[in-house]
């Protein structure tokens, strides 16, 4: 699963437009499920992807069953009936299928949304954000949907500007402003940017810190975040831990807490939004 | 079934499940065409002996008339619905990224408006032969039963309607609202039959080769407008133009 996040106007849509075949590129070059991006593969594009859009989409006057059906004939789908019963098993909405769209909550109605997608077994899913609008128990059955995705091994494009979300489904994430600002794992980006801290906490203040800290092989770096509170920049979380551990047992130190001190993606993210941000000033 | 005709079968289906549901659609045609026969065969009962010959030709005339506002009006209603409806409910996105062609889709959607109003045209204009050679009046029935003038309506009804199509879905394809765009495509579908008005009102008289000159000419100027449309339905600008 891959994360497209950006702030709003970054070109997400634009992008997922272009690599869909909606929009034609201006410049450079991309291939889709293996398919070089050109106007004469326009059609085999179409018919290796599905885009979810942000707005579900759907004919409010059809039932449920009929919009699905709708789009598995314009995929040319066999056995048409079978695949959507299928998709409306994975999305959880069996009972619904002849229900109008049009008396479907949104969450619903994104659920559909999500089926239809499904119908074609495409090879890459492009979902806009899937779960913008959604209240957080809609959300999050879309996520569980996602994950399952993910799980039987379809690709799936996610554009967001939700961070939690990509930080929790996706395994790599770009993070565009107009331009590719950078693209990796999530951890990754976390060790690209930022150095690792070790929270190191006491049950009473170290006499001497100034003198501990420096002298443990890997500690770039240290400050005092309040009584019995230190930041220790380090090399390497893995070897650096451990020996911070027997410098305070050999001091006396009771430790209350040794962890790496977890940067998220949204730390990432705004970092690199706001340099882009200052850097175009 | 090729795979691009069973799309255009497809989108056809869906076309007429939804005018199913939609009032709007359902009413005009419905209601309109009952109206545009049911209008004719009052008049055509209220005829007595002493009605003078002219008037009785002037009521023959416009029923004709009438009998062609039929494949103008209801293609119109529908047709300008078929993108900016779509776009309304946000499904042209989702339509546009499936593997149907801009072409399959006009297809489907023109024979979608086009199909039921020359059914109707045909029921009705039958339905008003049948009333007229029932009532018996001889004045009537001659104009109305005149070859040429029945050669005429079943050539210029599909033709009519194909022409209403287009102009309802170029006006549609450039809409943002559905309503102004059915109100522009009745007004944009009326030239047209001013032409064929000309047969209806007898100021050209009609024979039967005149009538297939005429309808030459109204499929030439549908085979046009046919382009004009096709060019219009490109992906690109129907999805960016009027995003929000």
């Amino acid at each position: 699963m891959f994360g497209f996040l950006g702030p709003n106007g970054a070109g997400k849509t634009t992008t997922v437009r272009t690599l869909g075949t909606l929009i034609a590129p201006s410049s450079g070059e991309a291939e889709v499920a293996g398919i070089p991006l050109t106007e004469a593969n326009a059609a085999a594009i179409r018919r290796s992807i599905t885009i979810m859009p942000e707005a579900p989409g759907l004919y409010l006057r059809l039932t449920v069953f009929e919009n699905l059906e709708f789009f598995a004939g314009l995929y040319g789908v066999r056995d048409a009936k079978r695949r959507i019963t299928a998709a409306l098993e994975a999305v959880n909405l069996q009972a619904r299928s002849g229900d109008l769209a049009g008396t479907l909550s949104k969450g619903l109605r994104q659920r559909v949304a999500l089926a239809r997608s499904l119908l074609s077994e495409p090879r890459v899913m492009f979902l806009d954000e899937p779960t913008s609008g959604l209240d957080p128990v809609a959300a999050r059955e879309v996520h569980e949907l996602l994950d399952s995705l993910r799980q039987r091994g379809v690709t799936v494009f996610l554009t967001t500007h939700r961070l939690d979300e990509a930080e929790r489904l996706c395994d790599r994430v770009a993070i565009l402003n107009r331009k590719l600002l950078t693209i990796g794992s999530p951890d990754q980006l976390r060790r690209q940017l930022f150095s690792t801290v070790i929270d190191v906490r006491t049950a009473l203040p170290l006499d001497s810190p100034q003198l501990l800290f420096p002298a443990i092989d890997g500690v770039l770096d240290w400050s005092c975040d309040g009584p019995g509170c230190y930041l220790l920049t380090v090399s390497d979380s893995a070897t650096v831990t451990p020996r911070i551990a027997r410098a305070l047992v050999s001091v006396g130190a009771d430790i209350t807490r040794l962890a790496e001190r977890e940067k998220t993606l949204e730390d990432v993210y705004l970092q690199l939004v706001d340099n882009d941000g200052e850097g175009a000033k | 079934m090729t795979g691009a005709a069973e799309r255009v079968r497809v989108v056809v289906r869906k076309e007429f499940r939804e005018y199913r549901r939609k009032r709007s659609i359902l009413g005009t045609t419905i209601l309109l065409p009952l109206v545009f026969l049911g209008v004719p065969i009052g008049e055509l009962l209220s005829l007595s002996s002493s009605t003078p010959p002219a008037a009785v030709r002037a009521l023959a005339h416009s029923a004709a008339l009438m009998m062609l506002l039929v494949p103008i009006i209801v293609p119109a209603t529908i047709s300008a619905y078929a993108v900016v409806g779509e776009r309304e409910q946000g499904t042209l996105e989702p339509v546009l990224t499936t593997p149907v062609t801009e072409r399959e889709l006009i297809i489907g959607k023109a024979v979608a408006a086009i199909l039921p109003a020359v059914v109707l045209s045909y029921f009705i204009g039958a339905a008003f032969g049948l009333a007229v050679r029932w009532n018996g009046n001889p004045a009537v029935v001659s104009v109305v039963w005149n070859p040429p003038q029945v050669v005429a309506q079943i050539l210029f009804a599909p033709l009519l309607a194909a022409w209403s199509t287009w102009v309802g879905m170029a006006i549609s394809a450039r809409s943002s609202d559905v309503r102004v765009a059915q109100q522009l495509s009745s007004l944009g579908s009326l030239p047209m039959l001013a032409l064929t008005s000309l047969f209806s009102f007898g100021v050209l008289v009609p024979t039967v080769p005149l009538a297939i000159a005429f309808a030459v000419a109204l499929f030439v100027i549908d085979s046009f407008a046919w382009r004009v449309v096709a060019m219009m339905f490109d992906r690109e600008r129907l999805i960016s133009r009027y995003d929000g």
